[in-house]
């Protein structure tokens, strides 16, 4: 159990980091999603792995599991939820006005500056 | 309990849907309603710090839940100093976007604005972790917007960068909230403060790890190099006043870290105390460096700008890396001073655009109002270089005193001196090119002539610069409450007392009183279980 949540957790995250160090909008989203993932199921190992158990008190049961990750998770499953909409609007917008998705400075932005600055002085 | 201290975030997320709702089409409206809030929250935060100036600690529980299980608001020196600075900034801001009619380039400016305000006091006065993330997604979200207003392709490319980056430090976040729970059962700050100290010296792996994942999610916020690569983009390409409220959003990383490392992992915390020295100082060294030759290098005002304020939160991180009380009492001073100026700059950069055609460092022909304009930059550049008579000099000073006699004197002062002198070059070359030479340019016949920028603009613009005036003339009173305000934060025992030993609904005063609360929690009756037990 413990070997799985683990690996999980390091596959998402891996899979994550990698597809977010491409260069273009859509890798990137991809791996973002990932990442929330990873963080999710992380969250979720932070409060102890406890299966079968009640989150909430009731009358003759010993163990419990901890309620409090369950609704950090679930406030973190919604903000990023709503942050990848967000990501995906913005890109899509960036897109369809320069015709190119990638998320780096196109570097072209530096060449022809540097000339007229240099007839001025 | 006063109600007081919940309204710096409860107001502007109020009107907020107002303004969306009610007053959708009515720019009039929006803007009358947005400046009587911004009053407001200007007078709000005025009383909150004077009931903070005299060492009070106001505790505000949501709901009336004690504190390590309820949601706590905590208004100490530092924290109501901050949202006092961030109303009055976002006041004179909101008159430049007025001014200059920015807020009428695109849709739901104010509303953005507000729900921007509304996450930036939450981060400010929160006392729990987790909180602190809600309430920074709540700014980020609402800057996401902010960023992109009045829309175009460059201004867009650039907020798939920074919504990128701000993604990636959320994650971040999150994995470091998760560690500290699993190592110490609690995110409320001052109940980690004693759990942190309950942690043996043989397990200290976790707890360490967590306390680095924190500083570096912060310093992302912060803008330290090498976790600035957001910023200059992002920052330039803003609309002016929106890029002038985001020189707050910095400081919220700042604050971050000065809250967090005198509560949670203070200074002589064994378990981290090497952390903040080894990590800390080098970076903000490094990162005062690039921006201030990014001062100098940068081709174009907006860019120059954004590369001061990376420049600046360097300066503001190595007092903080010092962590004596006298080294964070500078840092606030700087803070303020940081804070004042960037956004002057930025408003100034927007100003100076308003009649050229790009901001590229190169002369063009005069525009109508440049004297003013050059005139207020003169006095931003000299205050963000950090030149006498202004504050940026009085805070440098304060700097450097307090990190005389650590043993990173020589590398703090020769790193300090030496770039003072690199930002003088680049924004004395900038004001030069731009101001002076645009003199030697004929304006071309045909060429339309711009209407200088509306009054309100200026207005907007010294009163930033008279703050930063009276920041340097009440320099000695502003220093003496920075002073106390970091020596609260160095005695953090009356703050953990009145978060963690203030009664809350369910909390047992009394031990016949027990049974009640028990039932109250579970339902029903007798049995088990203690509800008010960790987890």
């Amino acid at each position: 159990m413990e070997f799985l949540v683990a690996s999980a957790v390091g596959v998402l995250t891996a899979t994550g980091l990698y597809l977010v160090l491409r260069l273009r909008t859509f890798p990137v989203i991809m791996g973002m999603s990932l990442l929330t993932y990873a963080v999710n199921v992380f969250l979720f190992a932070s409060g102890r792995l406890t299966i079968g158990a009640p989150p909430i008190l009731q009358n003759g049961v010993e163990t419990y599991t901890d309620p409090l990750p369950q609704a950090l998770v679930l406030t973190a499953i919604v903000i990023s939820f709503g942050m990848t909409a967000v990501i995906v609007m913005i890109a899509l917008g960036a897109y369809l006005g320069s015709d190119d998705d990638h998320v780096d400075d196109p570097a072209e932005d530096d060449t022809p500056q540097a000339q007229p600055q240099e007839d001025q002085a | 309990m006063s109600h007081w201290i919940i309204l710096p975030i409860v107001l502007p997320a109020f009107l907020a849907p107002f303004i969306v709702l009610a007053a959708r089409y009515h720019i009039g409206i929006q803007r009358a309603v947005s400046v009587a809030g911004g009053l407001a929250l200007v007078a709000i935060a005025a009383g909150l710090a004077w009931q903070a100036s005299d060492g009070t600690i106001t505790l505000y529980q949501l709901s009336d839940w004690a504190a390590p299980f309820g949601i706590v608001l905590v208004g100490d020196r530092l924290s109501t100093l901050m949202v006092l600075l961030t109303a009055v900034l976002s006041l004179f801001v909101l008159l430049y976007a007025i001014g200059s009619g920015w807020d009428e380039r695109g849709r739901h400016f104010h509303a953005l604005y507000q729900f921007q305000l509304m996450g930036i006091m939450g981060a400010f006065l929160t006392g729990d972790l987790f909180n602190l993330f809600v309430f920074f997604e709540v700014l980020l979200i609402a800057s996401y917007g902010l960023m992109i207003h009045a829309g175009g392709n460059v201004r867009l490319r650039a907020g798939v960068q920074y919504v990128l980056f701000n993604l990636l430090g959320s994650t971040l976040f999150l994995f470091a909230l998760g560690s500290i729970y699993a190592e110490t059962g609690t995110l409320n700050m001052a109940d980690l403060a004693g759990r942190a100290q309950m942690i043996g010296a043989d397990a200290t792996a976790g707890i360490r790890i967590a306390a680095v994942l924190l500083l570096l999610v912060f310093a992302i916020k912060a803008a330290v190099v090498p976790l600035h690569f957001w910023l200059p983009s992002s920052y330039a390409e803003a609309p002016g006043p929106v890029a002038a409220l985001f020189a707050i959003m910095t400081k919220v990383g700042a604050y971050a870290i000065i809250r967090v490392f005198t509560i949670v992992f203070p200074p002589d915390l064994s378990v981290t105390a090497d952390l903040h020295g080894a990590l800390l100082l080098p970076a903000a060294l490094v990162s005062l460096t690039i921006g201030m030759v990014g001062v100098l290098a940068a081709r174009k005002l907006d860019r120059l700008v954004a590369f001061s304020v990376i420049g600046s939160m360097g300066m503001v991180m190595v007092a903080i890396s010092l962590f004596t009380q006298v080294a964070i009492a500078a840092a606030l001073y700087y803070i303020v001073h940081s804070t004042l100026a960037a956004g002057a700059l930025f408003l100034i950069a927007d100003l100076v655009r308003a009649g050229r055609a790009d901001l590229e460092l190169r002369a063009q022909p005069p525009v109508a109002g440049a004297a003013l304009t050059a005139a207020a930059f003169f006095v931003a550049a000299i205050a963000m270089v950090g030149l006498p008579p202004l504050s940026g000099f009085v805070g440098k000073l304060l700097i450097l005193d307090a990190a005389y006699g650590t043993e990173h004197v020589i590398w703090i002062w020769a790193v300090v001196l030496s770039v003072s002198l690199v930002s003088l070059v680049g924004f004395s070359r900038a004001g030069s090119v731009i101001f002076w030479k645009a003199e030697s340019i004929e304006r071309p016949e045909e060429a339309e002539v711009t209407p200088r920028p509306a009054g309100l603009s200026y207005v907007a613009v010294g009163g930033l610069l008279g703050l930063l005036a009276l920041h340097t003339v009440f320099a000695g009173k502003i220093y003496d409450y920075m002073d106390r305000t970091s020596a609260q934060l160095f005695a953090p025992a009356p703050y953990i007392a009145k978060v963690i030993g203030t009664p809350g609904k369910m909390t047992r005063p009394k031990p016949e009183k027990a049974e009640g609360a028990d039932k109250a929690l579970t339902g029903d009756g007798e049995t088990d279980a203690q509800p008010t037990e960790e987890h």
